[in-house]
């Protein structure tokens, strides 16, 4: 009796053919998935990455909200064209920390990777308003509502909470600072040494929307602004193997 | 049909009389199937495929996206070498004097500036409210290629360089906000602004105004209004106005003072890249 034969029988019982069609699939998945767990290549150690700050962590969910990854990815490819356009091409390290990712190549907007210090705040503040003011091209809709909202980080604390659960290495004091952080960071004339010293030397604090109080624009922009400015690639060397 | 059931036979299925032909896949299709599966195998070979205990297997090419992207941007450099490091040490002056370079720096810079500066000045350097227009004769902070270039390379209202230095700094005073200014004199100071290049609101007011702006503007925009350079102060007296010209937009800016800022490009742009954009912009129209 050939193999052939043989595979009347899966034909005829639909139990058992459901059960080896998922063991075939779980090979494949096992295969293509778990040793990015244990390859020491994935994701290279590099200098310089940090956890989001309690405000740009709001930012973050604002762009989420809003949708923005519709139109703008974070994910520059290595290919001459955009690395000549938006910068060093990214680096699996540098969203190690996001839950979830923004990578993609859907690029009706630009690619945002590292959009941190390309504008001033102003900039910022006038494309979220009105985008047509600046690029009068552009197609992005308005979002000046942002700066109306005004937020107080009630949450922050949890929502770092659940990133430091699924593996984000935010510290105790990091979590129990959460509140304050957030504040701080918006305010120039507060008390942000603490902010820095748990979050390191490159956290920018300005009033970003230049008004007063945190508004969700403030959040959005401190997020932008930060976006692909940890790393300092003048020491990183890659490695071609990756 | 018959004829293919005598030529294939069937499977022997039958459903109420009808029988299910056994006609083997057609060739082609059969062929193109085991090549795919041979294609497979050999590309698994010479690529990156499988993993391993450490890493995947490199593949016998030793291909490597980032290799190649390397390669392909220094093939490009490697290509235009000569010349951007004839930029790189050309006087920035004598650049125009010399035709090739000067095309090349024209197309380069416009590559540079649609890419990096179009998003605030305009994809025709027209600029907008708050942005400045490129193309006119109004400069802030010095429309020689020299200052345009420092500009550039810079920033405007920056951090401090690796040397400490803080270039293109100064700051408004918030006249209004910051209680400097009675409301009476900031109404009075901007109809005598307004009538440097047109007509006040209230030509009562002038006479008053300019005893203000004597006071407290002159120091840095010049007792004619005309403005100083070597702190990026306007000139008022121009009709050119990067905030608005009406009545407001000047008291606004009284009111609240302006910060308006460039990022420094000296970290993401060449040197040859800074001198193209320079050149480019210089030779706008503006250009002195």
């Amino acid at each position: 009796m050939g193999i052939l034969d043989k595979h009347k029988v899966l034909e005829k019982n639909a139990t058992l053919l459901l059960a080896l069609s998922f063991a075939v699939v779980t090979v494949g998945g096992i295969v293509e998935i778990a040793p990015l767990f244990y390859l020491e290549n994935t994701i290279e150690d590099v200098e310089g990455m940090r956890p989001y700050t309690p405000l740009e962590l709001t930012g973050r969910d604002i762009y989420i909200r809003e949708g923005c990854y519709v139109c703008h990815s974070q994910m520059i490819r290595p290919m001459r064209d955009e690395v000549e356009r938006y910068g060093h091409y990214s680096l699996a390290a540098e969203s190690k920390y996001d839950h979830p990712f923004q990578w993609g190549s859907k690029r009706t907007g630009p690619d945002l990777a590292r959009v941190g210090g390309r504008y001033s705040d102003e900039w910022h503040v006038d494309h979220l308003r009105d985008p047509q003011s600046v690029v009068p091209e552009s197609v992005m809709p308005k979002y000046g509502y942002l700066e109306n909202t005004l937020i107080d980080g009630e949450y922050i604390q949890d929502i770092m909470s659940t990133h430091a659960f699924v593996g984000v290495p935010y510290s105790d004091e990091m979590l129990s600072e959460a509140q304050a952080d957030f504040a701080a960071q918006a305010d120039p004339d507060s008390d942000w040494d603490g902010l820095v010293e748990r979050y390191g030397d490159k956290v920018q604090v300005r009033n970003f929307d230049g008004r007063p109080g945190v508004s969700e624009m403030d959040a959005l922009i401190a997020y932008l602004q930060m976006l692909g400015t940890l790393v300092d690639f003048s020491t990183f060397t890659p490695d071609a193997s990756r | 049909m018959s004829d293919l059931k005598d030529k294939h036979g069937t499977t022997g299925h039958s459903w109420d009389g009808i029988e299910e032909l056994n006609t083997p896949l057609p060739r082609w299709w059969l062929w193109t199937f085991y090549a795919c599966i041979v294609w497979g195998v050999i590309y698994t070979i010479l690529y990156p495929a499988w993993p391993l205990v450490n890493q995947a297997t490199a593949g016998i090419l030793g291909h490597s996206t980032r290799a190649e992207v390397a390669a392909e941007i220094e093939a490009v450099n490697q290509s235009n070498a000569a010349i951007t490091e004839k930029l790189a040490m050309t006087d920035l002056t004598a650049i125009p004097a010399d035709a090739d370079l000067n095309s090349y720096a024209l197309n380069a810079g416009a590559a540079v500036f649609k890419t990096w500066c179009a998003q605030c000045h305009g994809s025709g350097a027209a600029g907008a409210k708050g942005y400045p227009n490129l193309l006119d004769d109004d400069w802030l902070w010095g429309g020689d290629i020299e200052t345009i270039h420092e500009t550039i390379t810079v920033g405007i209202r920056q951090q401090a360089d690796a040397d400490g230095d803080y270039l293109r700094q100064s700051e408004m005073p918030a006249f209004g906000r910051d209680d400097l200014l009675e409301n009476g004199d900031i109404d009075a100071v901007v109809n005598y602004v307004m009538s440097l290049s047109g007509d006040p609101m209230d030509a009562s007011l002038v006479a008053h105004g300019e005893t203000v702006f004597a006071d407290n503007c002159a120091s840095c925009h010049a007792e004619d209004g005309t403005g100083d350079r070597a702190q990026g102060a306007p000139n008022l007296a121009d009709a050119i106005w990067l905030y608005g010209g009406d009545f407001d937009s000047i008291r606004e800016t009284v009111w609240n003072a302006r910060y308006g800022q460039m990022p420094g490009w000296s970290d993401r742009l060449t040197e040859a890249q800074i001198r193209a954009v320079a050149t480019y912009v210089h030779q706008l129209g503006g250009g002195e």
